[in-house]
């Protein structure tokens, strides 16, 4: 690699630090060993955190990792990327008297030790003959094949992309979760006997029907798709980005300096559009503007997320809607024209309700815009699985996440619905773990 | 993966974990709590004639902001009924048939009560007993626990009474409150005690009220010497062990006790010489679900140690302690700053100025920055500095190139043969 290249990865680099070895020590012990510890309660996957830290302080790393991975498959990814102050920390019960033990950041530590020692965790099921199909290797996915090749089960993973991992490995930025974590994660689930068949996509390489006879039962984890157009005109303006696949390509390690020097708007503002802002930044983007219709009281994107955009210098612009992009002769961008928001009544998702004002509308001059919006639902792959669904968000059971065919379950960013804040890798981990939980009581009698 | 099972005295245990004598053992419920939490054994709270206990009985020792580096109690014996304790024994060992149950006995010391106390403790099916010579307060005034496990020729006594009764094995439980643990050791050892444990609790005031001049605990403005336990007393436990284990006389199994709160604990007590370790305040302090982790990083340790066995750990390092007069006087270490881990607080430099050998100097850099080093030649490797730096890494004690090996009975020796 050339200097210039090596710098542009080193940009990439993973932003924290690990936590220096004092530093962990005077932490773990300075948690409480709290029991009926409200941490764990608040954390989706129900860690237990007291003893995950006890452990750390007692030099049994390899127990520490044991119980933070039995709770989650994708516990490296999380400890990077779970909104703890909304989760653990924010319950931990130091948060009155003192300062909230830095749970995330300890569990990365233990999570960096078993990254580095690889200890054999845990061990594959005796196998009970019965097959099931996992499609999409995200978190969801993942983290029911680990669970599911614990109970002896025969597990079969299905994946589109050339590799595991979800949005892990192709859709969180690399500064923040870089690749080999989520790829390290995928190796511990494949140690299990799984089989992970990339670029494999279902309904295209492999038959629906294939998967539904081939099968004792089926896991839907396909997550959500990419960012939905943005319905005004100039869309199709060169210049104009999808977001998940902007920070895709960085991720897989395409550096390019189409963005340097350039002014940006990014569109939308939830992690999507902070991961593909600070990422415009790292590719050299002189401005980066990100527009949003409500406020910063609405934006979806999580406390540290907003906290590491601001540091990074990106600039926001609330209340403000995009009408139209305009391009010069050549059909490159060359402004995003925006009316400005007032907010009206809450609405369904009990976000205030943004009313354009007429009349007063500006521009944004910009050679780039992004679009992050949110994501796309694969009906077309749901319909042809004939499963019922409300927009794409596939109907579950809530207990047992079976769909409307009782052979198929469904879990993670498949089932997230609408307005209800961002989805998590954390939230399709548990999912994933639950499903496994409730095939293998469904399918126990038959064993 | 490594097998925990021990062999204590011929008391089997699926682990070394036992909860020692005292208010977790109290009752039955605590007792099968503990076993599903995962302890081998218990060690029932101890037993004899009921007495009344005053209320305020604990104090904490809190040292820079973490609780409990040590605990002192002034609570007595059991406060309940011999037969509701024997009843709750044999239900739990029913209940429990492959978890070790000791009965801990205190009586008056007369023939007759340890004879007919071991009876009834054995008709309900414990697997061995453990006779408390320790406890400093309020039983040494009937002249039991440490008045009389400070009397050598008692505890022989005592014990001997007790064998001649006992069909399961007997430990005595010795009291640190004494200047060689190794006479009172030898004589349960004389008495035909088939295992010794160490130790119970060192005489202790906890502190003093600044605002109202009361003692720590203070039972209505009064207050009274209590046994210290908990983190503190751990290394003073790990001697009276290690003093015990390198006395050739001493052939019994060792059960250590005394500060041990996790598995690394546990194993520097196995390595020193203990069969098996008990535990009191930490269950206090955490609840019986420590347990856990003790059993897990034990396993992990000899699987990573390559050993099959807990028992494999008994005793490895008991041929390391030696009497002061076996240490190389010829042995040279000094102390080594690396300027990589440094952060520069100078808590070396003043610990070695105002309190050893005042050889940590301040150096200027080439780009100017102040630094310290040790100037090796004067510095007598006594470890202060590299005891008080905070910095982990930072100073690194050195092993230096020595002459043969002298130690002062050596030296000795040869003076007496070709003169000074
Ligand atoms: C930019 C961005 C930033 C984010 N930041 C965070 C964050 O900081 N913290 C957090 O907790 N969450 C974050 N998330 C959300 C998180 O990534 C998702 O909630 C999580 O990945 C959902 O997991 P999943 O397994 O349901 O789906 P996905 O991770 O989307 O995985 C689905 C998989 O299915 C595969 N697939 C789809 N269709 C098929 C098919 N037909 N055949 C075979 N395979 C198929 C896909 O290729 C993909 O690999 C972020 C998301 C994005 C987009
Ligand atoms: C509150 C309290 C009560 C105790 N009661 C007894 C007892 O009844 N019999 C006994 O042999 N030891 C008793 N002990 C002593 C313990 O068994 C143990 O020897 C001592 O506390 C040291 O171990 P530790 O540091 O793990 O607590 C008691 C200790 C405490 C703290
Ligand atoms: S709530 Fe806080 S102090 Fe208590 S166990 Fe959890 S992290 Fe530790
Ligand atoms: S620990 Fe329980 S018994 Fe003791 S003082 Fe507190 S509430 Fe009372
Ligand atoms: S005590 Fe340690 S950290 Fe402080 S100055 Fe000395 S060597 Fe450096």
């Amino acid at each position: 690699m050339d200097s210039a290249a090596t710098h542009a990865w080193k940009i990439f680099d993973e932003v924290k630090p690990d936590m220096k070895p004092k530093e962990v020590m005077e932490e773990a012990n300075r948690c409480l060993f709290c029991y009926d510890a409200p941490c764990m309660k608040a954390c989706p996957t129900h860690i237990d955190v007291p003893l995950f830290i006890k452990k750390i302080t007692t030099g049994n790393m390899k127990g520490s990792a044991r119980i933070i991975m039995e709770a989650n498959p994708v516990a490296a990814t999380c400890a990077r990327v779970c909104p703890t102050e909304e989760l653990c920390e924010g319950a931990c019960v130091l948060n009155d008297a003192s300062l909230p033990i830095m749970i995330g950041d300890l569990q990365r530590h233990t999570m960096n030790w078993a990254m580095k020692n690889n200890p054999q965790l845990f061990e594959a099921g005796e196998q009970n003959g019965k097959r099931v199909a996992v499609i999409g290797a995200g978190p969801a996915g993942l983290s029911s094949a680990r669970e599911l090749a614990r109970y002896g089960y025969q597990v079969t993973v299905f994946e589109k992309q050339a590799e595991a991992g979800g949005l892990d490995t192709y859709g969180i930025v690399p500064f923040r979760l870089p690749k080999h974590v989520a790829l390290w994660e995928v190796e511990q689930i494949k140690k299990l006997g799984v089989s992970i068949q990339t670029n494999t996509e279902v309904g295209k390489d492999v038959s629906i029907q294939a998967v539904l006879d081939g099968f004792d039962a089926v896991i839907l984890a396909i997550g959500m798709a990419h960012v939905p157009p943005l319905g005004i005109p100039g869309e199709e303006l060169d210049g104009v980005f999808d977001a998940i696949q902007l920070i895709e390509r960085v991720k897989s390690g395409h550096v390019t300096d189409r963005f340097s020097g350039k002014k940006a708007v990014v569109i939308g503002a939830g992690n999507t559009a902070i991961d593909a802002a600070t990422c415009l930044k790292r590719l050299g983007a002189a401005r980066v503007q990100i527009v949003y219709r409500r406020s910063e009281k609405e934006m979806t994107a999580y406390p540290f997320e907003y906290r590491f955009a601001k540091e990074e210098g990106i600039e926001f612009r609330w209340q403000t809607q995009p009408k139209r992009i305009e391009g010069d002769e050549n059909g490159n961008v060359t402004s995003v024209v925006c009316a400005p928001i007032m907010l009206g009544e809450k609405d369904a998702s009990g976000r205030r309700r943004p009313i354009e004002i007429d009349n007063a509308p500006f521009a944004i001059n910009a050679d780039i815009v992004v679009k992050a919006i949110g994501q796309m639902r694969d009906i077309p792959l749901i319909e042809a699985f004939d499963l019922a669904h409300d927009h794409g968000v596939v109907a579950v059971d809530p207990l047992t996440y079976q769909t409307s065919n009782p052979k198929v379950y469904a879990a993670g960013d498949v089932i997230f619905g609408n307005g209800k804040g961002e989805a998590m890798v954390v939230a399709a981990a548990e999912q994933g773990k639950k499903t496994a939980q409730a095939i293998h009581e469904q399918l126990l009698s038959k064993i | 993966m490594a097998d925990l099972h021990i062999d204590f005295a011929g008391i089997k245990s699926k682990n070394p974990f036992w909860l020692a004598s005292g208010p977790p053992t109290n009752t039955g419920y605590q007792v099968q709590r503990a076993f599903d939490a995962g302890w081998g054994g218990a060690v029932w709270k101890t037993l004899g004639d009921p007495v009344i206990n005053v209320t305020s009985r604990f104090s904490g020792l809190n040292y820079g902001g973490q609780r409990v580096a040590g605990f002192n109690n002034i609570e007595l014996i059991t406060d309940r009924p011999l037969e509701v304790n024997l009843r709750e024994i044999r239900e739990t060992k029913r209940a429990y048939p492959d978890h070790a149950i000791i009965a801990s006995l205190m009586v008056e010391p007369k023939q007759e009560k340890w004879h007919e106390i071991v009876k009834r403790v054995e008709d309900v099916g414990v697997d061995g007993l453990e006779l408390n010579f320790g406890c400093p307060h309020g039983m040494a005034e009937r002249r039991m626990g440490s008045a009389s496990g400070q009397v050598p020729d008692l505890v022989e006594k005592q014990t001997y009474w007790t064998k001649e009764a006992a069909e399961t094995p007997v430990i005595v439980k010795l009291t640190p409150n004494i200047t060689d643990i190794t006479a009172t050791a030898d004589a349960a050892v004389q008495g035909g005690a088939d295992a010794i444990s160490m130790i119970n609790t060192i005489n202790s005031l906890m502190g003093v009220d600044l605002d109202t001049w009361n003692t720590f605990p203070n039972i209505a403005g009064k207050g009274t010497h209590g046994g210290y336990s908990g983190p503190a007393v751990k290394p003073i436990a790990l001697s009276m062990v290690a003093e015990c284990a390198t006395q050739p006389d001493i052939q019994v199994p060792i059960s250590g006790i005394g500060g041990i709160e996790n598995w690394q604990d546990a194993v520097e007590f196995m390595l020193m010489g203990a069969s098996n370790v008990q535990v009191c305040t930490a269950a206090m302090h955490h609840g019986f679900r420590i347990v856990e982790d003790m059993i897990d990083g034990l396993t992990n340790y000899l699987d990573e140690k390559g050993l099959n066995s807990a028992m494999d750990l008994v005793g490895q390092s008991v041929s390391k302690y030696k009497k002061w007069g076996d240490l190389d006087l010829n042995h040279k270490r000094v102390a080594r700053i690396n300027q990589d881990y440094c952060i520069h607080c100078n808590k070396c430099h003043i610990s070695c100025e105002d309190a050893a050998h005042q050889c940590i100097e301040f150096y200027t850099e080439s780009d100017g920055t102040r630094a310290l080093k040790v100037r090796e030649e004067d510095c007598v490797g006594c470890n202060l500095c590299s005891i008080v730096c905070p910095a982990d890494g930072a100073i690194e004690m050195i092993e230096q190139p020595s002459d043969v090996s002298m130690t002062w009975n050596e030296r000795q020796r040869l003076i007496s043969v070709f003169g000074g």
